[in-house]
């Protein structure tokens, strides 16, 4: 029993880690809350989606092509939506990612439809694996091993590749980065595309885990995903996978113990209370404001 | 009198009526989230949590006791400003993202909270019985609305207003100053929260129905977005703001399935061309002075 939650936590948390990573990425860099990541989660499900459903790929190949999709949005959202309102003040570019949100849940509100839409039976074989006392499926093991190759890609971008120190430099110091001859402009358009593709694969996973795929499955995802963000020290990479995969446990849990019409709740009080015994989130760093 | 106020709200045109019945809850709403996030500068995204807290709570004063509505309202405030203070008191600490994370997080959960909730019917809502009084409805939104616009007014140029804005342009500052930051940032959550609960007690009177999920993270962003749009702290702003988002989505109701993606795109293209709102940075008194030709005070 507890092995089989375990299980079902972590497939559940290595997504919400994916879609926090996007977050705790485009607000490391330009401190901006891009509340529109949720709904490109659920653009790169639905991508997905059609893909399996008309074009009859495998799984695999259905979350690169959503990858790849999302990376253009994201890009695309970045330069008409951020881009002229990064030098005014931060609640003017929070409305108007607001904005963007309403806009791409509305489309594919038009677009799709209002139920919610399932992949075609044997997208994906589904069998049980007996381990100890728990079935663990092969799609949560596909969940959990898509989401870890994709976090040590990312990590390698980030520590090893010339643009991921580009990254880390403009995280740490926007300004300084750009006397240094960094781009910064392509370094944020890159870490929209970056975060945009990892929320798009997220985004497969989950609606071949749920079998479901809805206009409104981005709010409630991204803000748990956000909670995520926060709740590892926004800002931290290892942060946000950490806190990811705490929130997915704990509301599994939370839900196997009995308090399933409570399960919105229980990622958003385990937030509230870690906030108040650290402010910055769990790996945040501590900043000391000068005056 | 009562006989008079009914005739005249009887010869509005009942969708009409409904419009500015919205816009004037709008604007109480907005103008106390401007108190929070406009004069002090702390972004709250669970306003809609306290309009919440404020709408179930009058709902049930209705239901259980015999007050008359305009005490029922003030029971609701001073209710909804209480849970607030009891809130901000330990998240209040929390700066900038981090207190915007806990507001929205606590909003969840009240949300969550009164879908559990025996006594208000769990999901199913809340029928809201009518007002106990002989004036119509729509009068006590006019009035309330107009009197949160003299409120803040008043406390936008008071000692108190100062000491708010004085934490919003630089709270190190202002506590280096003899600003008791904590307290004014709690007094500030509060009176916001106090306009959210009346906000809401009018709400559900009005709509005579309540439901949990109408007081989503959305409701909270529709009224952050009024706020911003119309540009922070600024109680004209405020006020227009709120006109123009309350009522957009009835003007653009020619457009039936493409209204919501329309008003996702506006949002989007009035800030990337007003920054910092519509009347950002526009000092309206000066505005005014300058149209009748007089040249504004200290100039």
């Amino acid at each position: 029993m507890f092995l089989q939650q375990l299980v079902n936590g972590v497939a559940l948390g290595s997504v919400y880690a994916l879609i926090a990573l996007g977050y705790t990425m485009v607000y490391g860099i330009i401190t901006l809350i891009n509340f529109a990541h949720g709904e490109i989660f659920m653009v790169g499900a639905f991508i997905g989606l059609l893909l399996v459903s008309y074009f009859k790929v495998n799984v695999f190949v259905a979350i690169i092509g959503a990858m790849i999709f999302c990376m253009i949005m994201g890009v695309l959202i970045e330069l008409i939506a951020y881009r002229a309102l990064r030098k005014s003040s931060r609640l003017s570019a929070l409305i108007s990612a607001i904005g963007v949100s309403i806009f791409l849940s509305s489309l594919a509100l038009m677009v799709f439809g209002a139920d919610a839409k399932g992949f075609p039976d044997g997208a994906f074989p589904v069998r049980q694996i007996h381990v100890g006392s728990a079935d663990i499926s092969t799609l949560q093991i596909l969940i959990i091993g898509v989401s870890a190759v994709l976090m040590m890609g990312l990590e390698f971008i980030v520590q090893k590749t010339k643009i991921g120190k580009a990254m880390r430099a403009t995280s740490e110091d926007y300004n300084t980065s750009a006397l240094m001859g960094i781009n910064v402009n392509r370094v944020i358009s890159f870490t929209f595309a970056l975060g945009s593709a990892l929320a798009a694969a997220g985004g497969v996973l989950v609606g071949v885990l749920f079998n479901a795929v809805s206009f409104n499955m981005g709010l409630m995802a991204g803000l748990k995903a956000f909670a995520a963000a926060v709740l590892g020290g926004i800002g931290s990479i290892p942060g946000a996978m950490l806190g990811g995969l705490l929130l997915g446990v704990s509301e599994v849990f939370g839900v196997a113990i009995g308090y399933s019409s409570y399960r919105d709740a229980i990622a958003f009080t385990i937030l509230v209370l870690v906030l108040l015994v650290k402010p910055t989130g769990l790996l945040g760093q501590k900043i000391t404001k000068k005056v | 009198m009562a006989d008079f106020l009914n005739s005249l709200v009887g010869s509005i045109d009942p969708y009409m009526l409904q419009i500015l019945v919205n816009v004037g809850i709008a604007i109480v709403l907005a103008l106390g989230l401007n108190v929070i996030t406009g004069l002090t500068g702390q972004l709250s995204l669970g306003h809609a949590a306290f309009m919440s807290i404020g709408a179930f709570t009058s709902a049930m004063v209705t239901i259980k006791t015999g007050l008359p509505f305009v005490a029922n309202l003030a029971v609701t405030g001073v209710v909804t400003a209480i849970v607030a203070a009891a809130i901000g008191f330990p998240i209040l600490r929390l700066t900038g993202d981090y207190l915007a994370i806990c507001t929205l997080g606590f909003a969840e959960i009240v949300k969550v909270f009164f879908l559990n909730f025996e006594p208000t019917n769990k999901a199913l809502g809340l029928t809201v019985p009518p007002a106990k009084t002989s004036i119509p409805m729509p009068i006590y939104v006019w009035v309330v609305a107009i009197l949160a616009i003299v409120l803040v007014t008043f406390v936008q140029n008071s000692r108190f207003g100062r000491a708010l804005k004085a934490i919003r342009e630089d709270e190190i500052a202002a506590d280096a100053m003899g600003i008791n930051t904590a307290r004014y940032k709690i007094q500030a959550f509060a009176l916001g929260s106090f306009m959210a609960g009346i906000g809401g007690g009018l709400y559900a009177h009005f709509l005579s129905y309540i439901n949990p999920s109408d007081f989503g993270f959305l409701k909270s962003v529709d009224i952050l977005a009024m706020v911003v749009l119309g540009g922070l702290g600024s109680v004209p702003g405020a006020v227009i703001g709120s006109s123009v988002l309350a009522s957009a989505p009835e003007f653009l109701r020619f457009m039936s399935q493409y209204r919501m993606l329309v008003y996702g795109a506006l949002l989007v293209f009035l800030m990337v061309f007003r920054p910092n709102g519509l009347l950002g940075g526009v000092n309206v008194t000066e505005l005014l002075l300058r149209a009748i030709g007089r040249k504004p005070a200290g100039k």
